[in-house]
């Protein structure tokens, strides 16, 4: 059944603190609505929960990209053609720019935003393993003031969050100090364009020789919220290449999580790929 | 809820039109101005069907609250021919073959005049990304590509 527009408010009060007061003045009555990919797709189908609606599209405080000594912070309200057309992002996180490039179509990646994609919180979220292995830091906004929460706590369960009936997402805060490292994704889908990811993988790495100094790995669509590997990690850390590696980093990781079955694919499916994905990583590492 | 007033430019022209905000941009586009050239295929942002152009970007109209639209300048299919005829893409889709059922057809035409706004000589990879968006279920896309091509080769 069709929403019927009647039944929806939708207010667009023009500044961040004006958003915020708003959501202060009845908690939790009030869902903020960016570029409406997400949400105005279940409006469509007649399927959104939500009554009341207050509009962050095109508030300036969150479209900025922003590099200060420390840090690039993006704002939750750039769009994925933001990000993909951003110089300092490409270079420094381009598993980042890469991920946008990939979401959606070039219609989606116009409207839809960052800040969106996390707060969905869907475990199938294009940039969210590349946020996991980048160590990205949320600022949350409310009338109360803001907080910083790692993005790695964010996620409490399928599309839960530690997001209160007051806040919205305000920054993404990176740090540039991953240009160096390998970096490898991969999405997994039924087609380039469009295709929600039966999984993807992202990677970072540093090496020195045939030794691993660093690695972080993250995964998407693999369990109820995107994952960052710990145990793979932590079985490749400060190995050096051999024909055992891969192998045991496949056992690693098949040991550390436990796939879904869902209308996309098979648990089986996923694990088998998962470790292939894997593979292509560490062999890129030492190609 | 009720009604306010939503003002925005489409094809050059102002309107103000009395909407509930959450209204589908797609739905005030077709019901209130009578401009039906923007079709709705699937209504949740997959098909590109709906294709306008919001600002300059390329967005699916039925993913649009219109209240998002106050202010924007909005351009559709109906706003491309001009008193000379048709646009060079028009122009090309004709002459290529690029429709069949045609229901794609508005959505493939603006989708191309965004691609080739930012991306005058796109490579046939970057065709295909700009329209990966829009589905046709009739033609196969060859002759769509080919025409985008061929548009691309005639605003040189």
């Amino acid at each position: 059944m069709r929403a019927r527009p009647s039944e929806y408010e939708l207010v667009a009060p023009g500044s961040l603190p004006a958003v915020l007061e708003l959501l202060a003045s009845e908690p939790g009555s009030w869902m903020p609505i960016a570029g409406g990919t997400e949400l105005m797709v279940q409006y469509g189908a007649g399927k959104l929960g939500a009554r009341k609606l207050v509009s962050l599209w095109g508030l300036p405080e969150l479209r900025s990209i922003e590099s200060t000594a420390q840090e690039v912070l993006i704002g939750a309200g750039c769009t994925y053609t933001d990000l993909r057309n951003d110089p300092v992002v490409a270079r420094e996180f381009p598993l980042l720019a890469r991920a946008a490039s990939w979401t959606g179509s070039i219609a989606n990646q116009n409207r839809g935003t960052l800040g969106g994609n996390i707060v969905n919180g869907s475990p199938a979220g294009d940039s969210l393993p590349a946020l996991l292995v980048y160590e990205a830091e949320l600022v949350l906004a409310s009338a109360r003031g803001t907080r910083r929460v790692p993005y790695i706590e964010f996620h409490t369960g399928y599309k839960q969050t530690k997001l209160a009936p007051d806040e919205v997402i305000r920054t993404i805060a990176l740090q540039p100090r991953f240009a160096a490292y390998h970096a490898y994704s991969r999405k997994v889908g039924t087609r380039n364009a469009q295709a929600i990811a039966k999984l993807c993988l992202a990677g970072l790495a540093k090496t020195s020789g045939n030794k691993i100094e660093d690695v972080r790995l993250a995964i998407g669509s693999m369990a109820v919220t995107p994952v960052r590997l710990r145990k793979t990690e932590e079985n490749l850390l400060g190995r050096e290449w051999s024909g055992a590696l891969i192998s045991e980093a496949r056992q690693a990781l098949e040991s550390e999580v436990a796939p879904i079955d869902d209308i996309r694919s098979s648990a089986l499916y996923r694990l088998h790929v998962a470790g292939n994905l894997l593979q292509e990583f560490l062999e890129g590492l030492f190609a | 809820m009720s009604r306010r007033e939503v003002s925005f430019t489409v094809n050059g022209a102002a309107h103000t039109v009395s909407v509930y905000p959450m209204e589908r941009l797609l739905d005030v586009l077709r019901c209130e101005l009578g401009l039906t050239g923007t079709k709705e295929g699937c209504g949740e942002g997959e098909c590109g069907s709906c294709s306008v152009l919001m600002n300059g970007q390329l967005v699916n109209s039925c993913l649009v609250p219109v209240l998002q639209a106050q202010g924007a300048t909005i351009g559709t299919i109906e706003g491309l021919a001009g008193e000379s005829g048709l646009h060079p893409v028009q122009q090309a889709f004709l002459k290529c073959g690029g429709a069949q059922c045609g229901i794609c057809t508005p959505g493939m035409v603006m989708a191309t005049v965004h691609l080739l706004g930012h991306t005058p000589a796109p490579t046939m990879e970057q065709v295909r990304e700009g329209l990966g968006g829009n589905l046709c279920r009739c033609t196969g896309y060859t002759r769509i590509f080919n025409a985008v091509l061929e548009a691309a080769g005639s605003q040189k």
